[in-house]
């Protein structure tokens, strides 16, 4: 059992990719000799060469255009996104040519590629370093779209979304790249869509994913100081989402908060919401509350204290819950 | 999941470290602009005449030289400002031009007052030119705002990070000023300058620019400072042509200019832009300089680049060739020198106070002009977050 950060978990899960298939290549901005400006594709470039870890030229589209390109001839890219807000010149590739080929062509031509996009705030950065735009992804039929939250998902996600056969736009948190956790190279880890329950608790239902759920647990610790047992879902999945375990944890709970970054307008929380309220109508006893990022641009980051939601922000929606 | 096997892909054990042969290449590549480079005043200070540009700085006399050279002092020093305010916990981050000041200053100053500049986010010494106060830049950096200056009024856009947008931004505003009339050979003719790097080169959005603006016959200053470097990627990771060559291809003039030579940089934009008020736009101007610091504060060249390219460089420097200019050619005296070094400190202290005392944004900051007419979904979130705020006060 290694302990290891989530930027190394995903070096070593990309690593272990490439060595198991010849056609896994990893491509984007400054990935090759500069290791990717978080390090998270540090010396892959070194070991596998520059014709399977490539240093592209700076345009996103241009990356995602060709990654579809080798994929239709049988490669399997993962490209990089250097930071959420740069992800928009690729996104027309992105939604109509990676999300469609396969149900254009009726599966004759599959696209294994994983579009890696490290997103949220809490840096400290300047203008699109920080945004959240999952759900531009997730309201896209034919895309698969992850989050991952620690180290030890972070080190399986990454191998099992290369190893899918439809494109997977996979997001890291990129103000938990420094978080540590023990990563277990041996076990068999859950498959990649499915969510996870992290903590068991019957007071309320919480469920977040990506940066929020150190959040989440760190809202569960304080409620169980005062005697409130929380129980945490990570999504993990937010295309297709995994609510099974959501469903049944409201149904004994008959309380649910939401909590994630992005604004709460159309988005991935707001599709949590409604679905629970569909299945466990009769089983809850106060309305989905969200705990979101606001319906704003990314503010200057001195304001990004208050835009993202904290651990105030989740105990207040969660008293709020209780009380209703 | 099935995938031909046969392929095999070629491995070179360590290309972290570069080759003596890339080394070489490196140093041609930044060593030399080629033949077809604008050059007035040399690395070692001579002027040299060019029969094509010289009448484009045929008014700079001994005043307009010494101001460049206080322009470049002063924008050199409140960068180097910046770095170290960054380092002591002051901006989030900072972005220096250094190396870059006579590509800006010599392009900026060579702008009227009707024209328009297009930044990205290195531009402080246009900015400077452009009459933006440096301490208008800092907000950006610290992290209370996304620039201050009023674009319209300054006639100098807001920062673009999100790389090679601007350009078709600023060549829609070109249009603008065609569609108005603003082309021809009128004093009130404007034009509009476009700044981006060579990495932005590879962007659909550049590329989109070149096109309109030639359909369009904009009267748009493509500049492109090429400092041989985006991030950690060299230009050759871009294009195997000379960047200014391309704009061949889209049917309108390219040229190269030392970017390092603030006299051949201001008699080329004027030539440039006068191209464009009298309707020959666009045109693509290479400033072939070099980035002589990170790429950001948060930038390690180090795992890149060689120390030696560097070196190289700085025997180019854009401020040294002028000091030396102005003294052999010119007699200028140390008291000059001294003069301007004590304002550049003045402005650097200035500069640093200002930050310091930034204060925060108010809490309902982030709500402030997401929309021109109101939101009730975001009064309601406003109204929201303020009641919550204000429950925590007093605490
Ligand atoms: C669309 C987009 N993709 C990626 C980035 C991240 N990024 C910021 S600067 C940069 C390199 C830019 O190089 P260049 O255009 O040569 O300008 P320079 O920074 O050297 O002035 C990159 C990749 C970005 N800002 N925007």
């Amino acid at each position: 059992m290694a302990v290891l950060t989530m930027a190394k978990a995903i070096n070593d899960g990309l690593r272990a990719a490439m060595e198991r298939d010849p056609k896994v290549l990893v491509m984007g901005e400054d990935v090759g000799k500069l290791g990717g400006v978080f390090r998270v594709t540090d010396g892959l470039q070194k070991d596998f060469g520059e014709q399977r870890v490539l240093d592209t030229p700076l345009a996103e589209s241009g990356i995602i255009g060709t990654a579809v390109g080798l994929a239709i001839r049988g490669f399997r890219p993962v490209c990089e996104i250097q930071f959420d807000g740069f992800v928009f010149p690729g996104y027309d590739q992105i939604v109509s040519q990676l999300a469609k080929l396969h149900f254009r062509s009726q599966g004759k031509v599959p696209m294994p590629v994983v579009v890696r996009i490290p997103f949220g705030g809490g840096i400290g950065a300047v203008e699109h370093h920080s945004e959240s735009p999952e759900a531009l992804f997730a309201h896209v039929a034919g895309l698969k779209v992850v989050a991952c939250s620690n180290a030890d998902d972070a080190y399986w996600m990454i191998q099992q979304a290369i190893a899918s056969d439809d494109p997977v736009i996979f997001f890291e948190p990129k103000r938990r790249y420094w978080d540590k956790a023990e990563v277990d190279v041996s076990a068999t880890p859950p498959p990649l869509h499915t969510s996870r329950l992290v903590r068991p608790g019957s007071a309320l239902t919480l469920v977040g994913y990506g940066p929020v759920l150190k959040t989440c647990l760190e809202a569960a610790t304080a409620a169980a100081a005062d005697g409130t047992e929380l129980e945490v879902i990570d999504l993990r999945t937010l295309s297709p989402l995994d609510l099974d375990p959501v469903f049944d944890s409201v149904r004994r709970t008959g309380r649910l908060v939401v909590v994630a970054e992005a604004p709460s307008e159309v988005s991935v929380a707001a599709e949590v919401a409604a679905r629970v309220q569909e299945q466990c109508f009769h089983s809850l006893e106060a309305p989905v509350l969200r705990v979101t990022g606001f319906d704003t641009p990314y503010p200057p980051s001195k304001c990004e204290e208050d835009f993202l939601p904290d651990l105030d922000r989740v105990l207040d929606a969660v008293d709020r819950s209780l009380g209703w | 999941m099935s995938v031909p096997q046969s392929w095999t892909p070629v491995t070179s054990a360590d290309t972290a470290v570069p080759t003596h042969d890339q080394v070489v290449a490196g140093l041609k590549a930044t060593d030399e602009g080629g033949a077809d480079l604008v050059q007035l005043l040399t690395p070692e200070g001579e002027r040299v005449t060019d029969p094509r540009f010289d009448r484009y700085a045929a008014d700079i006399d001994l005043d307009t030289l010494k101001n460049l050279y206080r322009d470049m002092v002063l924008v050199r020093r409140f960068d180097r400002e910046g770095n170290a305010l960054q380092r002591q916990g002051q901006l989030g981050i900072w972005v220096p031009l250094l190396g870059q000041e006579a590509a800006q200053v010599g392009s900026g100053r060579a702008l009227a007052p009707q024209d328009m500049a297009f930044p990205s986010y290195r531009e402080h010494g246009v900015a400077w030119t452009r009459g933006v106060d440096p301490t208008d830049l800092l907000g950006i950096f610290r992290g209370t705002d996304h620039g201050t200056w009023d674009p319209i009024e300054k006639r100098f856009h807001l920062y673009t990070i999100v790389i090679g947008n601007q350009c078709l931004n600023a060549t829609g505003y070109a249009m603008g000023q065609k569609f108005e009339g603003k082309v021809g050979d009128g004093s009130d003719a404007e034009a509009t300058i476009c700044y981006f790097g060579d990495g932005a080169t590879s962007q659909g959005d550049v590329h989109e620019g070149f096109v309109w603006a030639a359909v369009y016959d904009a009267p748009v200053v493509f500049y492109c400072q090429n400092n041989q470097w985006a991030i950690s990627e060299p230009t050759e990771r871009q294009t195997r042509v000379p960047l200014y060559k391309r704009a061949q291809g889209y049917g309108f003039p390219g040229i190269r200019v030392d970017g390092n030579d603030v006299l051949a940089c201001l008699a080329v934009t004027r030539w440039a832009l006068e191209e464009c008020r009298t309707g020959n736009g666009p045109v693509l101007v290479e400033a072939f300089t070099y980035r002589m610091d990170a790429h950001t504060t948060s930038d390690d060249p180090t795992r890149y680049r060689l120390a030696d390219e560097l070196e190289l460089w700085k025997l180019k420097d854009p401020i040294e060739r002028v000091r030396v200019n102005l003294v052999r050619e010119h007699g200028v005296e140390q008291g000059f020198f001294d003069g301007i070094q004590a304002e550049a400190d003045e402005l650097a202290a200035r500069f640093r106070q200002f930050c310091v005392d930034m204060p925060p944004p108010a809490p309902d900051r982030m709500f402030s002009k997401v929309y021109a007419e109101p939101s009730p979904t975001l009064e309601a979130q406003r109204e929201a977050f303020l009641a919550y705020h204000a429950s925590f006060e007093g605490a």
